[in-house]
This record gives C-alpha cells, sequence and structure tokens, in this order.
C-alpha cells in the first residue's frame, strides 16, 4: 500500500481532545442561544445581543477546533486569506446594512403620503 | 575488463536516475500536499464573501413582508434545532474521519465517512421538507421579498450541503476501491474543510435568519 506516501500538512492536524471540546462548546452555545430565544423570558434587546455575541463566540470555536486555525507559522496565507475575506465581509455587510438603513428612512415620508 | 566495468556502472547510474526521479516525485507530492488544501481554503474564503452578500441581501429585506407572512409566523425553532444538531454532529464525525484517516483505519473511514453522510442527508430531507411546507402554506419564494431572500440564502446553503454530500458519497468509493492514497488524502482533507465550513455559515444562518426573526 501507498502508506507511506501520506504527507500531513499543516491543515490536517487534529486531536480527539480538540474534536470533542470542539463538541461540546459548540453544543452548549447552540443551547444557550436556542434558550434565549425559546424561554421568552429574555428581553428582546438582550436576546438579539445574546444571539449575535453566541454567534460570533461559537464561529471562533469551530474556526479553532474543527478548521484548526492557529497562530503557527505553517498557517499564515491561510490565515491572511481569511483576514482579507473577514474585511471584505464586514464592508459588504455593514455596508449594506447601514446604507439600506438610510434609504429607508429618506424614502419613509414619500411612502407615507 | 572494460564489458564487466560497464556492467557494473549501468546499473548504478540507473538505480541513480530513478533515485533522482523518485525524489523529485517525493517533493512534487509534498508541495502539492501542502498547496492543495491552501488553494482550497482560498476558494472557501470565496465562498464565504459569496454568503454575506446573500446574507447582506436578507438583512436589508428582512421586514419586505409585503402584507405576507413573518418569519415569526412562520419559523418553527425546534425543527430548526434539530436541524442544527444534525449539522453539529455531522461534523465531529468527520472530525473522527480525519483522526482515523490518520492512523490509517481504512474501515473506519469508511464508517465515519457513511454516519457523516447519512447526518447530512437528514439535515437536507427536514429542509427540503420545511421549504414544501412553506410553499404550500402559500410562502413561496414569490410571494414576498423577504422570501425570496429566505429561501435564496438558505437554499444556496443547502445546495452546498448537497454537493458536499456527493463528494462524501464520491470519497467512500475511491476510498473502497483504491484505499488511503495520499490524493485521497488531500481530497479527504478539503472535504473536511468544506464540510466545517458549511456549518460555520449554518450557525449564521440560524442565528441571523431564525432566532433573530423570532425575536424582532
Amino acid at each position: 500500500m501507498n502508506d507511506a506516501q501520506i504527507h500531513s500538512s499543516g491543515a490536517s492536524e487534529g486531536s480527539l481532545p480538540t474534536y470533542l471540546l470542539g463538541f461540546a462548546l459548540a453544543l452548549i452555545l447552540t443551547a444557550a442561544a436556542f434558550w434565549m430565544v425559546m424561554s421568552g423570558g429574555v428581553s428582546r434587546s438582550a436576546a438579539l445581543a445574546g444571539v449575535s455575541a453566541l454567534a460570533v463566540v461559537q464561529i471562533a470555536v469551530h474556526l479553532i477546533c474543527f478548521l484548526h486555525m492557529n497562530r503557527s507559522s505553517d498557517a499564515r496565507w491561510n490565515r491572511m486569506a481569511f483576514l482579507f475575506a473577514v474585511i471584505i465581509i464586514g464592508i459588504l455587510v455593514a455596508g449594506s446594512l447601514w446604507i439600506m438603513n438610510h434609504l429607508h428612512q429618506n424614502m419613509m415620508p414619500m411612502l407615507m403620503d | 575488463m572494460r564489458p564487466q566495468t560497464l556492467d557494473i556502472e549501468v546499473p548504478s547510474n540507473a538505480r541513480a536516475i530513478t533515485r533522482n526521479v523518485e525524489l523529485a516525485e517525493a517533493e512534487e507530492h509534498a508541495e502539492a500536499g501542502q498547496t492543495t488544501p491552501l488553494g482550497f481554503w482560498i476558494y472557501l474564503m470565496s465562498d464565504c464573501i459569496l454568503f454575506s452578500a446573500l446574507f447582506a441581501t436578507y438583512a436589508v429585506l428582512r421586514n419586505a413582508v409585503a402584507g405576507g407572512p413573518t418569519g415569526a409566523q412562520l419559523f418553527h425553532l425546534p425543527y430548526v434545532l434539530i436541524e442544527t444538531l444534525c449539522l453539529l454532529v455531522s461534523s465531529i464525525t468527520y472530525g473522527m474521519v480525519m483522526l482515523a484517516l490518520k492512523v490509517q483505519k481504512r474501515r473506519a473511514v469508511l464508517g465515519w465517512l457513511m454516519i457523516t453522510a447519512v447526518l447530512g442527508a437528514c439535515f437536507i430531507t427536514m429542509e427540503v421538507r420545511e421549504f414544501a411546507h412553506m410553499i404550500g402554506e402559500g410562502a413561496g419564494p414569490d410571494r414576498s421579498a423577504f422570501l425570496s431572500s429566505f429561501f435564496t440564502l438558505v437554499g444556496t446553503h443547502g445546495l452546498h450541503v448537497t454537493a458536499g454530500l456527493i463528494w462524501m458519497l464520491v470519497m467512500m468509493i475511491q476510498v473502497a476501491r483504491t484505499g488511503l492514497t495520499s490524493t485521497n488524502a488531500s481530497r479527504l482533507l478539503c472535504l473536511s474543510l468544506f464540510w466545517h465550513f458549511l456549518d460555520i455559515v449554518w450557525i449564521g444562518v440560524f442565528s441571523v435568519v431564525y432566532l433573530m426573526r423570532v425575536i424582532v
């Protein structure tokens, strides 16, 4: 067999404890996000902030535990591409919402008439 | 005398050449093993930007219900929670594929791939049922801008998962036929990046699309 030919690359490094930790954290964070909304006991603005924060934390957990993003120099270009994507996404989402909300407000009086 | 020395020299030369070729090939493989995941990662980042455009569209059109049903009326959170759990568990089972690959256990790789594929299929089945139910109730993508953007965003994620499932089936056939070769290992690694990436996109979907729509 070609067993000896397998080359491990930086991105493939994962261990059982990392996966299990990531899975446990993901379960807790998902449960907390659904609970905040489904229990109905959390105020509207608190639930909005809570769900957003939990989503950001869970994305970070998945990136570190499942996609094995780390600070090693091997993963430098992966990190660069990731940071670039984050900047583009930020501009795209925040920019769209900002502009469209302003437009929406400016259009309101006309719609009311 | 002469033919004898030639006889000795030719094989040793040939051996040296084969050795060089082998080394060059090994180097090439090692290089491909390192650049393939990076190239695939860059594709994933561009896919991320595609999804962010769909998220932005959804966020802008979230209140444009055109007198039709709102998210709070349509979405059934316990159902979404089960969908989420399917994807979440499939993420860790794919992690098991990578761990089995590391220790070269072919049967374990195939078994965990199968479990992951079943969980992915459960997710897709649930999503298709949800879509069919909504369309049956008159809340199809043609009802309002809000629903158009909902079906586009969630449907695009669903199509990605379906593509991942097809890829997984192809990998099961390839691993069963040719074993855990370095080519197959690199393909399985790319598929793992793809699968975990789709789970990350789903975190955005259940938070922004489902949970936040039910709150507001």
